[in-house]
């Protein structure tokens, strides 16, 4: 590390005490770069064993990485955290402002402990920490509403991050996220619950700073590289132009585009929710992380006619991906565009998941359909597939939560299928929603074994489809094989907080020479090793709070329903778990 | 690109500015930013000319704030100490020993566009040289010819309507 890189700062924030300090650890930094690396070595010192996910004593860490602020799409935050949603591994990275700000404060890793015993918001401005009283802001019914008080309120336009909790977040929503510049997220795994349970209602993090490097001439260089490899080449045009959209149509037509809680991997309405209907009839604007040319959010423009006024409309400008159009489309039946944009303006509201709350109503909607919920444990709300009102008064309700039903769906659908039933259809794995991806085991097999069950642990979709191109079945071994392999580089690129989109333009030998010219000499064995070591750390933290990868539940929905990968088993299934197990 | 003022016509001196092109295709990024400071050497942000702020929360888009090189520099009218230098054509020049770092220039400047050095106490002035342009993927900024002032183009026989002339064009 370079002489005045700040990155080895550690801010330390006491809630209770309201107190904060910093500690310099430039070893820590040295030995796992940042990010994901740094995030699973604190957890471990942090975070006690068999820890209260919703007391004082879980830790929230924000962690980034030496290439932010030097190069473009190394613009993650990874948050870490023991999950209350399924009692292990909390890690969730979100892009916006939140990294840039947090290494231009000075940081490269924010640690906050203890619980207020007030609402409570906090400042950070380089080197300043305010405790500021929430007490206002807290129950407000729109998130939207509490960012725009904050951004009036606090300094730093355009160069902050503004991180809050809407009410989902206050109710402790074991899948409440926390909401970063309007459009990113730390959705999954519930640390919008873990800022509610410790009253905490938002983070607003600014500064400015430089960076220095090791060869001035060589950064500018390696800078252009990369700069040119992420807004030319082929590698990134899918996240250009119409965005991860784009998969909607492919998978669909290929029988792996996860409808109605996966009773069918092909939806009839796939055309009208298609990435290229919604650039086409919706697309209003493209928006960026804080460092990175791709711009690949996009946003919906809305019109919406106020029913009892006429000529009176407000528009909405909502966010939208592959993952919202799966969660709130094809998983709950919806074709109606405008409701479905409708359902996820109200999770964002809520400040829910949306990928878990898609599924957790998907869950709910066939359990009634298959009688083991009624109107009784629904307060009077009939659930129907295509239904987008219905959805959006049940998304409140998981929020207000006014009957027992519905405080088990803010719990998830692997609790509410323990309560109800209905497990075989309860689409979760390791406790956490299933991402929109049918195509083989290998995609199961992925979110099985990942250690955040994301789709981004190991991409195994992309097996399912190599298989399917070749015409060659899938081995247990081998997927097992070749997803850690993924998973353990995905460890670097998280460790170094690149957006994993840029997977194709961060190789190691980029990656090498970037660390260099941010004074860090590490040779691709090095890296390899680090991605090896943090998976292995993040399985003996899991362990230790009790996943075992031997039992984790399979649902029985996923082998029933046709993928393109042809048929597979539990057997097929339990035979690639176990070589992961030995792997990691 | 060190000096930032080209010649050309029958000898006279034609400046560049950076022009907002169109900021409705601005996405947020900072890559300017990052493209400024990074000319000096350096990583981060700061001391960075041009800035890129939410117009008011993502939902309604950003601005894009930076020197537009006027012919008659406010910022210039209130410096004490004739610090900062009209550019033929328009805008300033720093000339940072005569500056006494009073910030009577970032109060004067309508458009919020100098930003202020705090370590050094002085204002960040942008030099011209569309170096931040290069990196902008989307052709919000780009570094435009200025031509000559009212008075010179009268003289020189340039009229309105000439894409030479300098009019007001809003941007």
């Amino acid at each position: 590390m370079l002489e005045g890189d700040p990155l080895s700062r550690i801010l330390f924030i006491d809630l209770a005490r309201r107190s904060h300090w910093v500690e310099t650890r430039p070893e820590l930094f040295e030995e796992a770069l940042g990010g994901a690396g740094i995030g699973i070595r604190l957890l471990e010192e942090e975070c006690p064993q068999g820890a209260d996910p919703l007391g004082p004593e879980n830790p929230i860490i924000f962690s980034v990485g030496p290439l932010v602020g030097l190069f473009p799409v190394a613009s993650k935050t990874v948050a870490m955290f023991k999950s209350p949603h399924n009692g292990e591994l909390g890690e969730s990275h979100a892009g916006g402002r939140s990294a840039v700000a947090i290494r231009m404060a000075g940081y490269g890793a924010i640690v906050i402990r203890g619980a207020s015993t007030k609402p409570v918001y906090l400042v950070i401005e380089g080197d300043k920490v305010r405790f500021r009283d929430a007490s206002a802001l807290w129950g407000m019914r729109s998130g939207y509403t509490a960012g725009t008080v904050l951004r009036r309120r606090e300094k730093g336009s355009g160069m902050r991050t503004i991180m809050r909790i809407g009410r989902a977040g206050e109710q402790q929503v074991s899948y409440a996220c926390v909401i970063t510049e309007t459009y990113r997220h730390f959705g999954r795994l519930g640390l919008g619950a873990v800022f509610g349970s410790k009253q905490l209602k938002a983070i607003v993090i600014s500064g400015k700073r430089n960076l220095p490097v090791s060869d001035r001439k060589a950064y500018r260089d390696a800078y252009d590289a990369i700069f040119q490899a992420a807004t030319e080449s082929e590698l990134m045009k899918k996240y250009h132009q119409l965005g991860t959209p784009m998969n909607v149509l492919p998978l669909n037509t290929m029988g792996a585009l996860p409808t109605r809680n996966l009773q069918s991997a092909r939806f009839e309405g796939a055309e009208e929710i298609s990435g290229e209907r919604l650039a086409a009839d919706y697309l209003g604007r493209r928006v960026a992380c804080t460092h990175c040319p791709v711009a690949c959010i996009h946003l919906a423009a809305l019109r919406i006619p106020y029913p009892h006024d006429p000529y009176f409309y407000k528009t909405l400008m909502l966010g939208y991906d592959h993952e919202l159009i799966y969660a709130t489309g094809s998983m709950l039946g919806l074709t109606d565009v405008p409701g479905m944009l409708r359902l996820l303006d109200e999770i964002e509201i809520q400040g829910l998941d949306a990928m878990s709350t898609g599924v957790v109503l998907a869950w709910a909607t066939e359990a009634m359909q298959r009688g083991l919920v009624t109107m009784a444990e629904t307060a009077g709300l009939p659930l129907a597939f295509g239904d987008a009102d219905a959805y959006i008064e049940a998304a409140r309700r998981i929020v207000l939560q006014p009957t027992e039903f519905y405080r088990a769906l803010a719990r998830g659908v692997e609790y509410a299928s323990s309560v109800y039933g209905g497990a075989d259809f309860a689409l979760a794995f390791g406790g956490n929603e299933m991402p929109g991806y049918h195509t083989g085991p290998a995609c199961h097999l992925g979110y099985l074994t990942g250690a955040r069950h994301s789709h981004l642990d190991s991409a195994g979709y992309g097996l399912d489809q190599g298989a399917v191109k070749k015409g060659e079945p899938l081995a247990p071994e081998k997927v097992a094989e070749a997803l850690i392999a993924e998973e353990r580089w995905r460890q670097v690129l998280a460790s170094l907080v690149v957006c994993f989109f840029a997977r194709g333009v961060y190789d190691p030998e980029t990656v090498r020479k970037a660390l260099a010219i941010a004074g860090m000499e590490w040779t691709r064995a090095d890296l390899e090793d680090l991605g090896r070591k943090t998976l292995r750390r993040k399985y003996a933290f899991k362990g230790r709070e009790g996943f075992d990868l031997e039992k984790v539940r399979i649902p029985a929905r996923i082998m029933q329903t046709p993928s393109p990968a042809g048929p597979f088993d539990e057997k097929f299934l339990r035979e690639a778990i176990r070589r992961y197990g030995e792997l990691v | 690109m060190d000096d930032p003022r080209t010649w050309c016509g029958k000898g006279r001196v034609v400046a560049k500015r950076l022009s907002v092109v169109d900021v409705d295709r601005c996405v947020g990024c900072q890559a300017c930013m990052f493209a400024c400071v990074r000319r000096l050497g350096q990583g981060g942000l700061r001391g960075s000319r041009i800035r890129v702020a939410s117009a008011g929360g993502m939902r309604k888009g950003f601005v894009v704030i930076v020197c537009r090189a006027c012919p008659d520099p406010p910022c210039a009218h209130v410096c004490p100490e004739d610090a900062l230098v009209r550019r033929e054509g328009g805008g300033v020049r720093l000339k940072s020993e005569r500056c006494i770092g009073c910030g009577n220039c970032v109060r004067a400047c309508p458009f919020g566009a100098i930003e202020w050095d705090d370590e050094q106490e002085k204002p960040l002035i942008c030099v011209y040289c569309g170096y931040c342009a290069e990196y902008c993927p989307y052709e919000v900024i780009e570094l435009e010819e200025i031509g000559p002032s009212k008075d010179d183009a009268a003289e020189a026989g340039i009229t309105l309507g000439d894409p030479r002339f300098r009019g007001d064009d809003g941007k």
